[in-house]
């Protein structure tokens, strides 16, 4: 399994100050894997996926990429953020672009693709979420769940490697909901490595392949969605799941 | 009467010399602002610059950011007319006795001067944007530069228009006082034109009018070209993101 993991993290550590936010996480992520990461908030979930993304800056412990560790001088950082993905939980669309610019324009800067090949890419994965109709909206004139299925055209006109998720529902209206989840799905059939922080238990039951239960900065217990909800070993994973379920 | 005829007398006499010294101040009005806003631009983007894991580097960085704070204190903490004395005295000191041409000091007493100013104008600018425009772009793999080029920069340009305005309407002003140096803007021109009509209140009320006209319809044309900028005059401010209809639409009165 170690060879083939795309992202490992190997006893990761991060503080703020004197606050230890994350303890000591050990995760191996393979290929085509879609894990969702459950747990009450001011758990550590956002800040472990953005310690992967290097948003925020590991205190010790290891992120490997393909087996190499991220922060090596050898490993380019930007060229590593443009193969891991990430969607937010606000969306974070570009405000001054359009919805189809905010799908261009990083991979013409990033990626270095001409405009007709940037366009023609974007304009698949806006369809892909079923958003065609919208191309030349503004961001401040799109609703919550179309904003965030066109942050998720983005992430995928990257082509990444990787996708990772912050949360992208809870922002959300509950009507919106149904439609970003439903594009997720499509994504983790089509066979996209993601790690979704998510509070949808629905979700996590049905399209992970894993489900990883955090708390007070460590994972306390992981296995495949069965094995959580049904088969619960973790006193502390009870606890939660009876109060969100 | 008296009075209007030594108005329309200057007015008639001295056309070539107003004119010269309002072109001369526009000039340096307007380049001292617009290279004054890449000055701030280029400080905004310097201080921004998230801080390396290098040691060595990290504390060059500090150093510039020390250096830029130190520019914009000695800057705003003194009158420009100490500032053009000091500069272009200061580079004939240093020069042998050889002085900077006019314009050219001129323009870039205004720019350093404009520039400190700026430097903060864009730093408001810069932290009022979103915390997450720049998480985006970093994440999708842009480096710093590009991330103030692509998404910060254009969002922080719309916001500070006003502020950038404005200084444009104040350095119009403003370069009266390089008149110490003997640069040959419009109250240069007045100053010249007083000691050959002997009229000092009717030449500097003409110089006076003459400013009030380029500052009012410059504040005026600039508000138009703001509010064609900002776009669409009717936006959503709430409303539910599911219902359409529910959404609370305002029109933006004139
Ligand atoms: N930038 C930061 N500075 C200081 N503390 C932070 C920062 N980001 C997160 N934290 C703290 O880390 C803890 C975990 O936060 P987070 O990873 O966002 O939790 P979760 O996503 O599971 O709700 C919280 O106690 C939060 O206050
Ligand atoms: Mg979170």
């Amino acid at each position: 399994m170690s060879e083939n993991a795309v992202i490992k993290l190997s006893h990761l550590e991060k503080s703020f100050g004197e606050n230890e936010v994350l303890k000591d996480i050990n995760l191996e992520v393979s290929k085509g894997e879609v894990i969702s990461v459950i747990g009450s908030s001011g758990s550590g979930k956002s800040t472990m996926l953005r310690c992967i993304n290097l948003l925020e800056i590991p205190s010790g412990g290891e992120i490997l990429y393909e087996g190499k560790n991220i922060q090596d001088k050898s490993v380019k950082l930007t060229e590593y953020r443009a193969k891991v993905a990430m969607v937010f939980q606000q969306f974070n669309l570009f405000n001054n672009m359009t919805a189809l610019d905010n799908c261009v324009k990083p991979q013409m800067i990033v990626l270095k693709r001409t405009k007709e090949e940037a366009t023609k890419i974007a304009l698949e994965f806006i369809e892909k979420v079923g958003m065609s109709a919208y191309v030349n909206a503004k961001p401040s004139q799109l609703s919550g769940g179309q904003k965030q299925r066109i942050a998720i055209a983005r992430a995928l006109s990257m082509n990444p490697e990787v996708i990772l998720f912050d949360e992208p529902t809870s922002a959300l209206d509950p009507e919106m909901v149904g439609e970003v989840l439903e594009v997720m799905q499509d994504l983790a059939r089509s066979g996209y490595t993601m790690i979704v922080v998510t509070h949808e238990m629905g979700f996590a039951r049905e399209v992970s392949s894993r489900v990883i239960f955090m708390d007070g900065g460590y994972i306390v217990e992981e296995g495949t969605p069965e094995e959580i909800f049904k088969n619960t070993k973790q006193e502390r994973t009870k606890q939660f799941l009876s109060k969100v379920l | 009467m008296n009075f209007f005829n030594n108005i329309s007398n200057i007015l008639d006499k001295y056309t070539g010399l107003l004119l010269k010294g309002l072109g001369y101040t526009m000039l340096i009005a307007l380049v001292g602002t617009v290279i004054g806003l890449i000055i701030g631009l280029c400080t905004g983007i310097i201080r921004t610059i998230p801080t390396s894991k290098n040691k060595a580097v990290s504390i060059i960085q500090r150093c510039v950011n020390a250096l830029i704070s130190v520019y914009v204190e000695v800057f705003r903490g003194t009158p420009m007319m100490v500032q053009a004395m000091v500069i272009y005295w200061g580079f004939a000191f240093a020069n042998g006795g050889n002085t900077l041409p006019l314009i050219p000091a001129g323009i870039f007493i205004v720019s350093i001067n404009t520039g400190a100013y700026m430097t903060e104008i864009v730093r408001g600018g810069i932290i009022s944007i979103d915390k997450g425009q720049f998480e985006a772009a970093y994440s999708c793999g842009m480096n710093h530069f590009q991330v103030m080029l692509y998404v910060i920069i254009p969002q922080v340009m719309k916001n500070i228009l006003p502020s950038v305005s404005n200084e444009f309407v104040i350095n119009i002003k403003d370069t009266s006082v390089l008149n110490v140096i003997g640069v040959m803007e419009l109250f240069y021109q007045a100053t010249k034109i007083q000691t050959m009509t002997y009229q000092i209140f009717e030449t500097y009320l003409v110089v006076c009018v003459i400013y009030f006209i380029m500052t009012f319809s410059i504040t005026r044309l600039l508000r138009l070209v703001e509010k064609k900028l900002s776009g669409s005059n009717s936006y959503t401010i709430c409303g539910s993101q599911s219902d359409p209809n529910a959404e609370i639409r305002v029109k933006e009165g004139q």
